[in-house]
């Protein structure tokens, strides 16, 4: 969809990163005997046969001169056998690499943007965890800073406490909400499933009744939101979806439009999610991009004006030609 | 070679240095580190010093130095267990439940190896942090953008920066001069804030309008990062202004649509004809109210102010005839 990002070197495979896992691998067994091969290949995310390779590695490995005793123990009957692992003879490997920086600030940065957000739960358990950790993680926490996350506030404060009242004592929300791709003020009520955080902004996830399905509403666009005496009452089978395939996945479904930009209307590219651009000779942009609302798209190309056309389908192309005639005539022109 | 014995070799390096008294010469380290014996001089230095900067990438800290105050013996290799080994922590069940949710908000994003790494270390040392719990609340932050580490790293050490940065789509880039103090995100976007050396003031830059590859630009340690306060209030400034709102336009707006400028209406007044509104908002630019209501069609209808007005019929009139 766009170029390939340069991602940091930390492949899973080379010696030192397997050096690194072991050194965490290692403790962990160590404090959580007889723990499964699987478990262990789940919670570093490798294969159970690297897992295995791991602790091949650490079977050759040791005290200095590796004489007879100096060397880990790794019970590799059990693995084979039962599908455990247990380790011994390794007291001088018993706790975890400190924290890298950027580990460090990782957490950190991530729990402060968890203590920002309105509305948020457990904030004292945050600030613990959080004290906790700048303390472990000594100087490099003055580093916590060089990251930051902003969260929407003051503006949507209300309607997050009232959300979090409603999923506290789980009770249903009446919400009027605006649906900006249609302009539309809709009234439905929502069962309440979880405050999801998105890239700062704030969203509601719920069982909506209108709709008969889960669906996320963004805080800032509710007009009024009730908290109704009657309990919730979510679809046993239905789960909160799954936020790393990404809030508003396209679906191939959906129809696809051709835009061509000129260079005052390449930001389109930067906000929505596309299937192809190409450069233009003039320096504009042709995208390709998936609309589940012919209406959106509408709207869209209004707003470019000259900066950007729909050349295909061209049917959506004469419908937005046809709008701004309809709104020329209102003004008695042509 | 092998991987599995090149990872031998490290591990019995490591244990090596770590279990060590004081300093290990490097002569002793070649022969009781399985895997250096068999080497010619050449070959075992060039594997020792390779696998020495290895080790440090990924956060192993092997200090070189002597106890001999002439420094007439041969410089040794150690590892000081309070830099190697993360400090006695304690979480509650409560503090470890927010940190393994905290450690979720990065997954797909950069810094997601980094968290994940973070939480096993964690894990490891006994506490149960767990990433997959059901929480009231999920924290979320998207991005890749590849100018994140090389600003990050130049933040972190402290090291000015130079860039080519577009100022808005489609402009020139011009190069810019950054002593960089944070990376932020806001609304999915990920920005640098710094001092900006050429204009002499802070200034804040969108990453992704960054041209080619971010470059040094002086030493590390070479300036001061202001304290947190500063550095969130420059934020804070250079967000997208909230422009002074003087003028005032009237509208008539359908009934049922318009909903985002009902909302910030100074006055909405029932209309002449049914199934019309009156609606007054306050604006500071034309052009920019001008885009906004040209979405809504010929639901919205500007009666006023005439600059206003044909602003809108001018983008109407725009795309009539880029169809033609």
């Amino acid at each position: 969809m766009t170029t390939p990002q340069r991602r940091r070197p930390r492949r899973s495979d080379s010696a030192p990163a397997q050096v690194a896992r072991l050194l965490s691998m290692l403790p962990y067994l160590r404090s959580h005997p007889s723990t499964p091969v699987s478990e262990v290949a789940r919670l570093f995310g490798v294969s159970e046969r690297q897992v295995i390779r791991d602790l091949q590695v650490l079977w050759f490995s040791g005290l200095p001169g590796l004489q007879m005793g100096d060397y880990i123990e790794v019970d590799m009957e059990a693995v084979e056998g039962e599908g455990v692992i247990n380790v011994a003879n390794a007291d001088y490997l018993a706790r975890p690499l400190r924290l890298r920086t950027d580990e460090a600030v990782a957490l950190i940065v991530a729990l402060r943007t968890l203590a920002s957000v309105p509305g948020s739960f457990d904030r004292g358990a945050i600030e613990r965890a959080v004290a906790k950790l700048e303390d472990a993680a000594g100087e490099m926490a003055e580093q916590a800073a060089s990251v930051q996350v902003k969260v929407d506030g003051d503006a949507v404060a209300e309607v997050a406490a009232t959300v979090r009242a409603a999923l506290d004592d789980q009770r249903r929300l009446h919400l009027s909400y605006w649906v900006p791709a249609r302009d539309e003020a809709t009234e439905r009520d929502v069962d309440p499933m979880r405050l999801v955080v998105v890239d700062g902004r704030l969203y509601l996830e719920g069982w909506c009744h209108r709709a008969g399905a889960v669906r996320l509403f963004r805080l800032d666009r509710v007009l009024g939101i009730h908290l109704l005496d009657t309990p919730a009452q979510i679809p046993t089978d239905v789960r909160p979806r799954d936020l790393d395939a990404g809030l508003f996945q396209p679906s191939p479904d959906d129809e696809l439009v051709t835009i061509e930009l000129t260079t005052a209307g390449r930001w389109v590219a930067d906000y929505y999610p596309h299937e192809s651009a190409e450069e233009l000779a003039d320096g504009g942009l042709r995208l390709r991009l998936r609309a589940r609302d012919r209406q959106w798209v509408r709207r869209l190309a209004l707003r470019l004006g000259d900066s950007g056309r729909i050349v295909d389908p061209p049917d959506l192309s004469a419908e937005v030609t046809a709008s701004a005639r309809e709104a020329l005539a209102a003004y008695g022109l042509q | 070679m092998s991987q599995a014995a090149k990872s031998e070799r490290l591990m019995n390096l490591v244990i090596c240095l770590l279990v060590a008294r004081g300093y290990v010469p490097k002569s002793r380290i070649r022969q009781v580190v399985g895997g250096y014996g068999g080497q010619s001089d050449e070959a075992f230095e060039r594997m020792f010093e390779r696998d020495k900067e290895e080790l440090r990438e990924v956060g192993i800290p092997i200090e070189t130095g002597s106890f001999d105050p002439f420094g007439d013996e041969e410089p040794g290799y150690r590892i000081h267990r309070q830099e190697f080994e993360l400090p006695e922590i304690r979480l509650e069940p409560d503090e470890a439940a927010v940190v393994g949710l905290a450690a979720r908000m990065w997954q797909h994003t950069f810094l997601s190896a980094a968290s994940s790494a973070a939480v096993l270390k964690l894990q490891a040392a006994g506490i149960e942090a767990d990433t997959r719990s059901i929480s009231a609340v999920e924290p979320r932050v998207g991005g890749e953008e590849p100018a994140f580490w090389p600003l990050w790293e130049a933040v972190r050490d402290r090291r000015a920066v130079r860039f080519r940065h577009r100022k808005s789509a489609g402009t020139q880039p011009l190069l810019r001069h950054l002593q960089p103090w944070s990376v932020l995100s806001w609304h999915g976007r990920w920005y640098v804030v710094g001092y900006d050396v050429d204009r002499q003031a802070p200034r804040m830059f969108r990453l992704s309008r960054i041209v080619d590859n971010v470059q040094p630009d002086g030493p590390a340690g070479g300036f001061e990062v202001p304290p947190l306060e500063v550095v969130r209030e420059a934020a804070a400034n250079l967000a997208p202004p909230e422009q002074a709102q003087r003028s005032r336009a009237r509208l008539r707006v359908r009934t049922g649509t318009g909903h985002a400028l009902r909302r910030r209406a100074a006055l909405v007044e029932a209309g002449d004809e049914p199934g019309w509104d009156e609606v007054t908002v306050t604006y500071s630019s034309p052009e920019d109210l001008a885009e906004e209501l040209v979405v809504h069609a010929a639901d919205v209808v500007v009666l006023d102010p005439p600059e206003l007005r044909d602003a809108v019929v001018q983008r109407l009139q725009a795309i009539v005839k880029a169809s033609a």
